[in-house]
């Protein structure tokens, strides 16, 4: 970087980086927990509320007439446009009010995946459950809940990193100065972009191991999936 | 007959409303004693698979009554009267071979340790002793078929119910299978109704074939093949064996009465 003459204050040298995160290492590990707590929280509270309303719609035709429309225009508020008024309601240093920031973000690729898991059912499975005399019960437990595993975890992979940006994208608009947004603002609005360049190696490295353990769930919970299968003779 | 397991009188099926009316099947009648193997037989499309899911009561007939072990096959269907098997093995990849074989057994409630060992007396039935354990996509096509016919056999059905079962399976397999269904059938004395576009197949497995003819499918004859039992590979070598091909081809032929389908009906 030294050689392209970029300046320092634009792009710091990874030494001055790693320099960064050794002097602030305590600090950085306190926010970039914070940060996670909230995005945990956030995506606990959107995928439970998700599968709610998958099942209701998988389950009941009145219930996705009803609940569908509502999925799909929470869906297009703009997260941006929602993160003040979630500070408003829950607390500006509430880590709630960024959880429910997550919350928004992650339901609906969780909701709409795990709806299509549910209803995305090999007719013959289903015909089988029928020469059975099998209740709807028994089909949902023993045939739609099964099938819908593969595509929850692809969601909630997808959801783990959406939800850091979502946290921090959140705590842009205000919060406890111990989190990652609060941090990468402060600093680079003191030009110590060293720091907040550490910071957003940190937030990169929490989005990593977070998808890394859903994706380590996701080998215990389905091992009989095509994609654990394939890991296995490779 | 009085001791038929299923019985069809006048039943027509109809698909659709309207002007999207298609009669699929039509004058439908038909007994099939306690124990028979039947086989149906016709050109694609002819409604085979539809008859044998209105027999599972999979569908409904537009007219007429089906009756199995003279209940409605409503009836039958709740009584668990049925095993299934069809064309894919449809077996579920997130349980075992034996939990796959537990499966029918798990939903009409028998209890643990019964259901263990129910499933593995079928699986030895097909010969698949030592593969409890393992999971279907890691089995050979021939042996998945097995496993589902196993899983079919766990709830002692009074009736089979087989569409197609064979057709997606190697003639090297096919034949095989073939002698062990007949092996299962002779062992657990069960009626089997099988639905196959294969001749030779039909002929050498069954003791009634019907012949159906195009749509809107119906029975055109019920041939009672009375080669000895029990059949096996010299069977397929008998001069009888090819006199009742060539009667099932010539019926279905003649019933085709030249039509463009016809030769291609004859070569299958």
């Amino acid at each position: 970087m030294r050689a392209f003459g970029i300046q320092q204050f634009l792009l710091p040298p990874p030494s001055a980086i790693t320099a960064a995160f050794v002097e602030h290492f305590d600090e950085l590990m306190t926010v970039g927990g914070n940060t996670l707590f909230e995005a945990i929280g956030g995506l606990v509270i959107g995928g439970v509320a998700a599968l709610v309303v998958a099942f209701a719609t998988a389950r009941w035709v009145t219930a996705s007439r009803a609940l569908l429309p509502f999925a799909i225009a929470a869906n297009s508020v703009p997260i941006i446009a929602f993160a003040p008024i979630m500070n408003n309601w829950f607390g500006i240093l509430n880590p709630l009010s960024k959880m429910m920031v997550v919350a928004v973000l992650v339901f609906f690729p969780i909701m709409i995946n795990t709806l299509r898991g549910l209803t995305f059912v090999d007719q013959a499975s289903l015909e089988l459950m029928r020469s059975y005399a099998a209740s709807e019960l028994a089909i949902f437990a023993k045939v739609r809940i099964p099938n819908a595993l593969p595509y929850i975890f692809t969601a909630v992979k997808v959801s783990a990193t959406l939800s850091l940006i979502g946290a921090i994208v959140a705590e842009y608009f205000g919060g406890s100065r111990s989190v990652l947004g609060q941090f990468i603002i402060t600093e680079a609005a003191f030009f110590r972009f060293a720091n907040a360049w550490a910071a957003i190696v940190v937030a990169s490295a929490v989005s990593i191991a977070f998808f890394l353990i859903i994706v380590a769930i996701e080998r215990v919970a389905i091992p009989w999936h095509a994609s654990a299968r394939i890991a296995e003779s490779s | 007959m009085s001791d038929a397991v299923v019985r069809l009188r006048g039943v027509d099926k109809v698909f659709g409303t309207g002007a999207d009316k298609t009669p699929a099947l039509q004058k439908i009648d038909l007994e099939i004693p306690k124990g028979a193997f039947v086989s149906l037989i016709g050109p694609s499309g002819c409604g085979k698979s539809t008859l044998l899911r209105l027999i599972g009561d999979l569908t409904q007939p537009s007219t007429g009554i089906v009756e199995v072990n003279g209940k409605t096959a409503h009836r039958a269907r709740l009584d668990r009267d049925y095993g299934m098997v069809f064309q894919a093995p449809v077996l579920f990849d997130w349980r075992t071979v034996q939990g796959n074989v537990e499966l029918p057994l798990e939903v009409s409630a028998k209890n643990g340790s019964a259901r263990a060992d129910r499933a593995k007396a079928m699986l030895a039935l097909v010969e698949l002793t030592g593969f409890e354990r393992r999971y279907p996509w890691q089995l050979s096509g021939g042996m998945q078929q097995r496993v589902a016919i196993a899983r079919a056999l766990s709830i002692e059905p009074a009736i089979l119910l087989m569409d197609e079962p064979f057709g997606a399976l190697d003639e090297m397999t096919r034949e095989r299978l073939n002698l062990e269904l007949l092996r299962i059938w002779q062992q657990t004395g069960t009626t089997i109704v099988f639905v196959t576009h294969s001749i030779p197949e039909a002929v050498f497995l069954s003791t009634h074939v019907a012949v159906m003819s195009a749509r809107p499918g119906r029975i055109i004859e019920l041939i009672p093949v009375d080669l000895p039992q029990p059949r096996n590979d010299l069977t397929r070598e008998d001069e009888r064996y090819f006199g009742f091909i060539t009667r099932v081809r010539e019926r279905l032929r003649g019933h085709e009465m030249g039509r463009p389908g016809a030769a291609e009906v004859a070569a299958s």
